[in-house]
C-alpha cells in the first residue's frame, strides 16, 4: 500500500514537473519549444502503441480473446474500449500532459487553442493506436512460437540500451542544432504531425499547420479503421490456440546425425538450439558483438578493434553450453533411464555446438581480418579462437555435469532470473571465464607477442598450440566430464528436481 | 546385453527384490526399511496414500535416486552396482518429470530408442508401432510441448517401451489419460505380461488396481503393510476397504458441523 501511494506521489511529481517544464518552454524560442513538444509527442504515441504489445498482458481485460464471450455490438465495444483507455490512469496522465502543451503556447492565444484541440486528437491517437496494435497482433497470432519470438525481439533494444542512450546524449549535447531539424522531419510523420500544429500556428505558418493537422487526423482515422477491422476479425475467429498440426512427420536432425547415443544427443541438442528460445538468446547477442566492440573502443573510423570480434564470439559460443544439463531440467532423467554413458552425453552436446560454432567463429576471424587488412595477425587470431573454442568445450563439458545452475525452466522467458536454487549464474560465469583465460594463456601469450613484434612466426606457434593443446584438453574434458556424469547422474537429477 | 544373457537373467528368481531399503530427506524418513518382492511375469500394483514413499521407492529401484541403505536386484542384477545393465532391463515412466518437449512425438520416441543404443532402423519401426498403439499417430509431428496432459503421459510411456525392457515400472500411468486410451494402455500392458514381461504400476485408483493387477502391495510411511496376490491381500473385501483398514486415518463422523447442509441455515 505504501508502495502504491509512493508510486502515485512519484507519478504526480513527474506530472507536475512536466507541466512546469511545458510552461517554462513558453519562454523559449518557438523553434526550440516546437522541437521538444514534437519529439516528445511522437515518442508518446510510439510508446503507447508499442508498449502494450511488447509487455503483453498489462491490460488483459481488453484483449480481444477475453471479449469474445460478451455479446457487445462492435461500435459499442469500440467506443467503450476507447473511453476506458482515456479514463485509465495512464490515459488521464497522458491527457493532462498533452493539455499542458497549451501552456507552452500561452503567449499565442490562437496556438494555445489549437494545442487543446490537438491534444485531444493526440490522446485519442495514443489510445486507439495501442488498442489497434493489440487487436492486430491477436489476429496475426498469439501462439507459443509468436510469444517466444516476441520475447527475444524485445531483448535487442534492451541490450543496446547503453549505446543508444549514450548516442542520444551525444546527439543532444554535441549537436543541439540538429534537434529542430529532426523535429521538422518528425513533424511531417503521422506520429509527430499533430503536435507540430500549434507551433506552426504560433509561428504564423497557417498553411503548414493545416497540412499537419490533416496528417494527424488522418492518422487517427487510419488507426481507428484498422482497429475496427482487426477487432471484428479477432472476435470472429477466437480459436487461435491451434498448434502447428502434424507439420513435419519426419525425424528432423535425428535422421541426419549418426544413429548412436552420442549422435542422438547431438541431434537433440542442435534441435534445441533452433527451437528453444533459451538457446536462441545466446545466439541473438552475437551479431551485436561488433557493434559493442566498435562503440566502446571509441574509435574514429579505425577498424582494428574489430579483430577482437572473432575471439570474443568464440568465448561466448564455447561457454554457452556450460548450463546445458540445467537447461534440460528434469527431462535429463531420460538420459539416466536409458543408461546413456556420460561420455556419449558429453560428446553429443559438444558436437551439436561445434557443428556451427567452429565454422562461424573461423568465418568471423577471416571476415574481420579481411575488413581490417591485418593479415599478419591472422595466425595469432586463429590460434586464440581455436584454443578458446576447444578449451571452452572441454570446460563446459566438465562444469555442466558437476553443477546445477539457476536457469529459467523450459518454456519460461529466457530472461527470467531465478533466485537461489543453484549456483549463482553470474558468479559461476566469471569463475569459468577466468579458468578459460588460464587454459588459453599459452595461445594468448604467443599471439600477443606476435601482434606486438610483428613476427608472424609467433602467430603460427599460437595456432599450433591452439590446435594441439585444445584437442588434448577437449579429450580430457569429455573423459573426465563423462566419468563425473556417470558417477553423479542420480545426484544431479535430484538437484534438478529440487530446483524445479 | 546379448539375448542369451537376457534370457538367463529372466530365469533368475523374481523380477525385483528389495531388502531393507532406506531413504531420508533431511530429517524426514521417506522410505523406512522397505522389503518387497515382485515375481517375474506378474502385473504388480503398488498402492499407498500420498507421501507413502511410492515414487521414492520406484526411483531408487530403477537407479534414478541413490538409496541411503538397502539392496535392490532386478532379475538378479544389483541395480546400484551395475546401473548400465539395469537400465537395459527396465523401462521407466516417471511421474512429475519433464520430457524433451521441444521434440515432436515421433522424434522423442526415436530419441529414447537411439539413447538406448538401438539401431536406427529398429527404432524407426518400433516408434511407428508405439505411436499407432497409443493413438498418437496423428500427433506424431506435433511438438510434445503442445500435447495435452494425457498425450504427454502416453508419449512418455512409448519412450519407456521402445527398448523392449523386461520390467516396466510405471509411476501413475493412468493419471489424466482418457478412458479409451487407458483401456488401450491396459491392453498393451496385459500383452506385455502375457509375453513374459513384468509390470509394476503405482496408482491411487484402487478399483483399477484390483481389476488389473494379479499382485499388489500396500505401502504407507515408507513400509510395506501387505503384499501378495491381489486376492490374498484384499481377503474377501474390496481392495479399497482393505487399504483404508490397513492405512487407517479415517475420521469418524461426517466432517465438521458447519459443513452439513442439513444442520440448518447459514446464519
Amino acid at each position: 500500500m505504501v508502495a502504491v501511494v509512493l508510486g502515485a506521489l512519484y507519478g504526480l511529481g513527474i506530472l507536475i514537473g512536466l507541466i512546469a517544464g511545458l510552461f517554462a518552454l513558453s519562454f523559449a524560442p518557438i523553434e526550440v519549444a516546437r522541437a521538444i513538444v514534437v519529439l516528445a509527442g511522437a515518442a508518446l504515441i510510439l510508446g503507447w502503441t508499442i508498449l502494450p504489445v511488447l509487455t503483453s498482458g498489462i491490460d488483459q481485460t481488453v484483449e480481444p480473446s477475453r471479449l469474445v464471450a460478451f455479446p457487445i455490438p462492435l461500435p459499442t465495444l469500440l467506443v467503450g474500449l476507447t473511453v476506458s483507455g482515456v479514463l485509465g490512469v495512464p490515459g488521464i496522465v497522458t491527457s493532462i500532459a498533452a493539455l499542458g502543451t497549451a501552456l507552452t503556447w500561452v503567449r499565442f492565444p490562437l496556438a494555445a487553442l489549437a494545442a487543446i484541440v490537438c491534444a485531444v486528437i493526440g490522446v485519442f491517437t495514443c489510445v486507439v493506436g495501442s488498442r489497434m496494435l493489440v487487436a492486430l497482433v491477436s489476429v496475426i497470432g498469439e501462439g507459443r512460437r509468436f510469444r517466444e519470438a516476441k520475447a527475444l525481439v524485445v531483448f535487442i533494444p534492451l541490450i543496446l540500451l547503453g549505446p543508444i542512450l549514450i548516442g542520444l546524449q551525444r546527439l543532444v549535447s554535441d549537436d543541439f542544432d540538429t534537434l529542430p531539424q529532426l523535429a521538422a522531419v518528425v513533424g511531417w510523420t503521422p506520429l509527430g504531425a499533430i503536435w507540430a500544429v500549434p507551433a506552426d500556428v504560433a509561428a504564423g505558418a497557417f498553411g503548414r499547420a493545416g497540412l499537419e493537422f490533416l496528417i494527424g487526423v488522418a492518422t487517427l482515422a487510419a488507426f481507428a479503421i484498422v482497429w475496427r477491422w482487426s477487432l471484428a476479425k479477432a472476435l470472429e475467429t477466437p480459436a487461435r490456440s491451434t498448434p502447428a498440426k502434424a507439420s513435419n512427420r519426419g525425424l528432423g536432425l535425428l535422421g541426419v546425425f549418426p544413429g548412436t547415443p552420442a549422435g542422438a544427443v547431438a541431434a537433440r541438442a542442435l534441435t534445441y538450439w533452433i527451437r528453444d528460445p533459451r538457446y536462441a538468446q545466446s545466439l541473438i547477442t552475437l551479431p551485436l558483438v561488433p557493434v559493442f566492440v566498435l562503440f566502446y573502443s571509441g574509435t574514429n573510423g579505425d577498424l582494428t578493434p574489430l579483430n577482437a570480434v572473432g575471439p570474443i564470439i568464440a568465448v561466448l559460443l564455447a561457454m554457452s553450453i556450460y548450463t546445458d544439463v540445467s537447461y534440460d531440467n528434469t527431462a535429463f532423467a531420460l538420459h539416466l533411464q536409458m543408461g546413456v554413458s556420460g561420455r556419449d552425453d558429453r560428446i553429443g552436446r559438444v558436437l551439436a555446438l561445434a557443428v556451427f560454432a567452429v565454422p562461424l567463429s573461423l568465418l568471423v576471424v577471416f571476415g574481420t581480418v579481411w575488413l581490417t587488412g591485418a593479415w599478419t595477425a591472422l595466425p595469432g587470431l586463429l590460434g586464440i579462437t581455436v584454443g578458446v573454442l576447444l578449451s571452452g568445450f572441454a570446460l563446459s563439458s566438465l562444469v555442466s555435469g558437476m553443477f546445477v545452475f539457476a536457469v529459467p525452466a523450459p518454456g519460461e522467458s529466457p530472461f527470467k532470473s531465478k533466485p537461489g536454487g543453484g549456483v549463482s549464474l553470474t558468479l559461476s560465469l566469471l569463475v569459468t571465464w577466468g579458468i578459460l583465460a588460464i587454459l588459453v594463456l599459452p595461445e594468448l601469450v604467443f599471439a600477443i607477442i606476435g601482434f606486438t613484434t610483428g613476427q608472424v612466426v609467433f602467430g603460427w606457434i599460437s595456432l599450433a598450440l591452439g590446435v594441439v593443446l585444445g584437442t588434448v584438453l577437449l579429450v580430457v574434458g569429455i573423459r573426465v566430464g563423462g566419468r563425473v556424469l556417470d558417477r553423479r547422474g542420480p545426484e544431479l537429477l535430484a538437484q534438478l528436481q529440487r530446483q524445479k | 546385453m546379448t539375448d542369451q544373457a537376457r534370457i538367463a537373467a529372466q530365469d533368475v528368481g523374481p523380477a525385483l527384490e528389495i531388502h531393507g531399503l532406506v531413504k531420508r530427506f533431511g530429517d524426514k524418513v521417506a522410505v523406512a526399511g522397505l522389503d518387497l518382492e515382485v515375481p517375474s511375469g506378474s502385473f504388480f500394483g503398488l498402492v499407498g496414500p500420498n507421501g507413502a514413499g511410492k515414487t521414492t521407492t520406484l526411483s531408487m529401484a530403477t537407479g534414478l535416486l541413490r538409496p541411503d541403505a538397502g539392496e535392490i536386484r532386478i532379475h538378479g542384477v544389483d541395480v546400484w552396482h551395475d546401473l548400465v545393465e539395469t537400465k537395459k532391463l527396465v523401462g521407466i515412466l516417471s511421474d512429475g518429470v519433464r520430457l524433451f518437449d521441444r521434440l515432436t512425438g515421433i522424434q522423442l520416441v526415436t530419441y529414447a530408442g537411439l539413447l538406448g543404443g538401438l539401431p536406427r532402423d529398429v527404432v524407426a519401426g518400433r516408434a511407428a508401432d508405439l505411436l499407432q498403439l497409443l493413438d498418437l499417430e496423428s500427433a506424431g509431428g506435433t511438438l510434445v510441448v503442445d500435447y495435452s496432459a494425457g498425450m504427454t503421459k502416453k508419449v512418455a510411456l512409448a519412450c519407456a517401451l521402445v527398448h523392449a525392457p523386461r520390467l516396466l515400472v510405471l509411476d501413475e500411468p493412468f493419471e489424466s489419460v482418457d478412458p479409451v486410451s487407458a483401456a488401450n494402455i491396459r491392453d498393451i500392458l496385459d500383452g506385455f505380461v502375457e509375453s513374459g514381461g513384468t509390470v509394476i504400476v503405482s496408482s491411487h485408483a484402487m478399483d483399477l488396481v484390483q481389476r488389473m493387477c494379479d499382485h499388489v502391495a500396500i505401502i504407507a510411511e515408507g513400509r510395506v503393510l501387505a503384499s501378495g496376490t491381489t486376492d490374498a491381500v484384499r481377503a474377501g473385501s474390496t481392495l479399497e476397504d482393505r487399504f483404508v483398514d490397513l492405512v487407517g486415518g479415517r475420521r469418524a463422523g461426517g466432517g465438521p458441523e458447519w459443513l452439513r447442509r442439513s444442520s440448518g441455515s447459514a446464519s
